[in-house]
Formats: structure tokens, C-alpha cells, sequence
């Protein structure tokens, strides 16, 4: 059967093969730069500025940097530090740069029954919600975010479990909406909850706090993972993500829409320096 | 309720502006689900027909393969493809994943035992003595074929509807071998995807009214085609 399949597929691949040159550059990037609106005007500047075409797959940060480590994108765009850290040192991923960032917020309902808009600290405000089983909508995804509220969870020592502790095991847009519904609390990255916020009535009661910062990184592929990987094209987008001019354009964006930048701009920084 | 009167709104202002991106999106949508159900076409009304005429060792299991894959999981099936067209896996090598060839592939595979097994209906419900009284005037057996297809026209239709409507409306294999991108990949139902996660439900609702009227107009045509057969009753006097 697969024999037949395989031989069906191929039929009318021949006549369409001239579609997919050399020319093209497969970014394997996190929901938020595309749900934000970012790449529609990064990748059209990219792309008259080199002659490539991006082809890019938004999905969830653990999904970006595995599809990277297989071989099957040429060049990353995430936040996940602690997860991207690990693929740089197993040698899959090279040449990490820092891009850009914004934050992480609790978001939760406006009478806050977990009191946690009176502290400052991201780990007692887990504590808080799980002492007082308040709802928590998770992500329960690979995203990025996820990663995140994993690593706050750690940090406060709990493991959540129990009818309060609901995973959507969806993108951060539908995320929003189901903790908007349930009148519950989750973690978002700034830049979705800008974008959705006037479809909310959740608000935002806790940011600041330095394990919120959410930093963007891109990554190169070893060109080791596996066949036909674009190895140029990979680094001349990560070059492109990190030149003045880019940078430019991603400390204006959002400006005009939402009052406020959405992603500040953190090229050539070491991740200490960022935050302060 | 005002969410999606502002979403009919935006839908016609998308259509009477000839809107670029969206036209662009829509025409995709039409060629790759067009493409994908011409191609099941050409797979499934053969595989079909011998189910149908035919006996053969096996035959009851492929008839129930073929029932099976009438409602074969589109997302499973963006999930095999993907698999073999990845640059690792077995058909890598022809560049395919994330290019409007996949979602053709993709879709003819969740298209073709629709037609398949609609077509074997079809020429099931014939009156087995007509094949013998064809025989018996001395058709060949392509003219028997051809002339058994005409009499099973609209049924067939009818395959090719549900084929179209099938791949038209799906949107987990689209995503995974598509991969949405734009100007390239972006087809009406990923796109009403990509405008949810986005928070645009003005336009995500608009672009559901316009895949909605594509789909309307293509059934309208077929079956404008299909129902002008059956006025030939004769009227009552």
C-alpha cells in the first residue's frame, strides 16, 4: 500500500518540481511572531532584500526547534532559552542570537481570588493560585510559554494537578479566549495579549518580575542534521534578524497599532544585560 | 451576534473590493481543492468501477479498505505525508513539504476513496441485466464501460461533490504539508485559523462566509448539471 502511495505522490510532484528552488529558506518559528503580525513585515523585506523565499512554519517552540534539529528548517526563530541552550550544546543548533524580547504577564480576572496582583514575585503567584485552586488555564503544549509557566511551577515547588489546572493544549491565541470564558488565570506573551486584548476582560496582574522576560533567539542549523538543508539561505535570514536595519523596524513595530512597541529590540546583548 | 454581522460586512467588502490577498487565498483554494478532486477523479472512479463490476480474491477487504478510507482523518493524513515528504524521510529529495503540490497530494489521498467508494455505489445500484443486454447487442467492453458511466452520471455527480466538499473544507492536512504560508500555501480554511489565533474574528468570520459561497456555487454548478436530467418527467395532464 505505501508502495502505491509512494508512487501516486510522485506523479504530480515531476510536474510541479521547478516551484521549489534552492531559493527558499525554511523558517520554523513560534506562534507569536506570526500571530503578531512581525513577519508580514520582516519576511517581505527579507525576501526583495536576498532574492530567497521564506517559507514559514509557525508552530510551538519545542515543535520549531525540533523540526531545526531533524534537519527539516534551515533556520529558527523561538524563545525558550533553557530548551534552546540544549540544542546548542548537543551541537544541533549553532550560532544563538539574541533578537529581541518582550515579556510574560499573568493575566486572570479582575476580582484576582488568588490575591496575587500584591506581590511582585512570580513564584509566589503560583503558589497563590494553587493554594487557592483558583482556575489556571495551561497551554500544555512544547510552546515556549509553556516552557515558562513549567520552569515558574518548578521554581514554586509545585507539581499542579486537580479540576482548577485546565490545559488547552492550544496556540496562545485560543488560550486567551478559553482563560477569558472560564474567568480564569493564565501566562501570556505581551505581544498576543496586545494583539487580543479588546476581545478580553481578563487583566494583566503581574509582569516585571525577571523570570518573565521573554527572549527571542535566532539559530543556524548544523548542516549534520540531515539532507538538502539550506545552509546559506538559513544564515543570511539569521544575519538579516539581527542587522541594524531589522532592528529598526522591530523597535517601531506596533508603535501605531497598539500605542507600544511590541518586541524591543536586543541584537549583539548578552542575556544578562537584559531586563535590569 | 454583532461579531458576525461585522464579519458578513467585512466578507462583502473583501468580495466587491476584489480584495488582493484575499482573491489570491480564494483562487488558491479553488486550484489545489480543484486539482486534488480532478485527480481523485482519475483514482477513484476506476478503483470504483472494479470494485463494482468486478471479482476478484481480496475483494471484500478492499471494498472495506475503500469504506474505511471514506472517512480517513485528515490530519492523520497530513501527518503520513508529512512524514514521507520531509527532507529525511523516503521522498524527500523532491523538495515537496510546504508547497502547494503537498496539499494537492495530501487532499487527493483524502479525496479518492470518497469517489472510490461513491462510484462503486453508483454502479452497484445499476440493474445488473443491463451490462448483459449491452453485451448482448455487442458492445465491446470500453463501450460498455462508457455506456454503464452515462447511466451512472448522477451518482457519480454526486462523488464528485462530496469528493470537492471533503478537501475543500479540510484544514488539519492543509496546515501540516501547507504549512500556511503566505502567497504560497495560505488556502481559506488556514487562514480563517491563522485570523482566530490572531484575534481577527471580523475577517476569520469573513473568510468562512467566502469559503461557505465558494462551496455553494461550485455545488450549484454541479448540481445544476446533475438535476437538469431529472425535469424530463412527464408532466401530468
Amino acid at each position: 500500500m505505501l508502495v502505491i502511495l509512494a508512487l501516486i505522490l510522485a506523479i504530480p510532484s515531476c510536474l510541479l518540481a521547478s516551484e521549489t528552488a534552492s531559493k527558499s529558506v525554511i523558517l520554523s518559528t513560534t506562534t507569536s511572531t506570526q500571530d503578531s503580525g512581525l513577519l508580514d513585515v520582516l519576511v517581505p523585506r527579507f525576501e526583495k532584500k536576498t532574492g530567497y523565499g521564506v517559507k514559514t512554519i509557525s508552530v510551538g517552540t519545542g515543535q520549531a526547534l525540533l523540526l531545526a534539529a531533524r534537519g527539516e528548517a534551515d533556520v529558527a526563530l523561538v524563545h525558550a532559552p533553557s530548551l534552546e541552550k540544549k540544542y546548542v550544546a548537543e551541537g544541533k543548533l549553532t550560532n544563538r542570537r539574541l533578537v529581541m524580547y518582550n515579556d510574560f504577564i499573568f493575566l486572570g480576572p479582575a476580582n484576582d481570588p488568588a490575591k496575587i496582583k500584591s506581590t511582585r514575585s512570580s513564584a509566589e503567584a503560583m503558589k497563590r493560585i494553587a493554594a487557592s485552586a483558583s482556575r489556571f488555564v495551561s497551554r500544555g503544549d512544547n510552546s515556549g510559554t509553556y516552557a515558562l509557566e513549567r520552569s515558574l511551577w518548578k521554581t514554586a515547588g509545585i507539581e499542579p494537578k486537580g479540576p482548577w489546572y485546565i490545559e488547552s493544549g492550544q496556540g496562545m491565541g485560543a488560550t486567551l479566549g478559553i482563560a477569558n470564558d472560564r474567568v480564569a488565570y493564565t501566562i501570556a506573551d505581551r505581544a498576543t495579549y496586545l494583539a487580543l486584548q479588546k476581545r478580553l476582560a481578563l487583566g494583566i496582574l503581574l509582569a516585571g518580575d525577571k523570570p518573565l522576560l521573554n527572549i527571542y533567539s535566532v539559530m543556524e542549523v548544523n548542516p549534520a542534521n540531515g539532507p538538502r538543508i539550506n545552509i546559506v539561505g538559513g544564515k543570511a535570514f539569521a544575519d538579516f534578524m539581527v542587522a541594524p536595519e531589522t532592528q529598526a523596524v522591530i523597535k517601531s513595530f506596533g508603535l501605531e497599532k497598539f500605542g507600544q512597541p511590541l518586541f524591543i529590540p536586543i541584537a549583539g546583548k548578552r542575556e544578562e544585560e537584559i531586563g535590569g | 451576534m454583532e461579531l458576525i454581522w461585522e464579519g458578513i460586512k467585512q466578507a462583502l467588502v473583501h468580495i466587491l473590493t476584489a480584495d488582493s490577498e484575499v482573491l489570491g487565498i480564494t483562487l488558491r483554494s479553488l486550484w489545489i481543492s480543484g486539482a486534488a478532486t480532478l485527480l481523485s477523479l482519475a483514482v477513484g472512479i476506476p478503483i470504483g468501477i472494479a470494485l463494482a463490476l468486478a471479482r476478484f480474491p481480496g475483494r471484500s477487504f478492499a471494498v472495506s479498505l475503500i469504506n474505511t478510507g471514506m472517512g480517513l482523518p485528515p490530519v492523520v493524513v497530513g501527518l503520513f505525508v508529512s512524514v514521507f515528504l520531509w527532507r529525511s524521510g523516503p521522498l524527500g529529495f523532491l523538495e515537496l513539504l510546504y508547497t502547494p503540490t503537498a496539499m494537492v497530494i495530501a487532499q487527493l489521498i483524502i479525496a479518492f476513496p470518497i469517489v472510490a467508494g461513491l462510484t462503486m455505489a453508483a454502479f452497484q445500484t445499476l440493474n445488473p441485466n443491463l451490462s448483459l443486454q449491452l453485451l448482448g447487442i455487442g458492445a465491446s467492453r470500453l463501450q460498455l464501460l462508457w455506456l454503464l458511466s452515462k447511466e451512472a452520471r448522477l451518482p457519480l455527480l454526486a462523488a464528485v461533490m462530496a469528493g470537492f466538499g471533503g478537501v475543500i473544507s479540510e484544514v488539519g492536512a492543509s496546515m501540516m504539508v501547507g504549512g500556511n504560508i503566505r502567497g504560497q500555501t495560505r488556502v481559506l480554511t488556514t487562514a480563517t485559523v491563522l485570523e482566530t489565533g490572531k484575534g481577527n474574528f471580523e475577517i476569520a468570520i469573513a473568510l468562512g462566509l467566502i469559503l461557505l459561497l465558494l462551496t455553494f456555487a461550485v455545488n450549484f454548478l454541479l448540481t445544476h448539471i446533475q438535476q437538469r436530467e431529472q425535469l424530463r418527467w412527464p408532466k401530468p395532464s
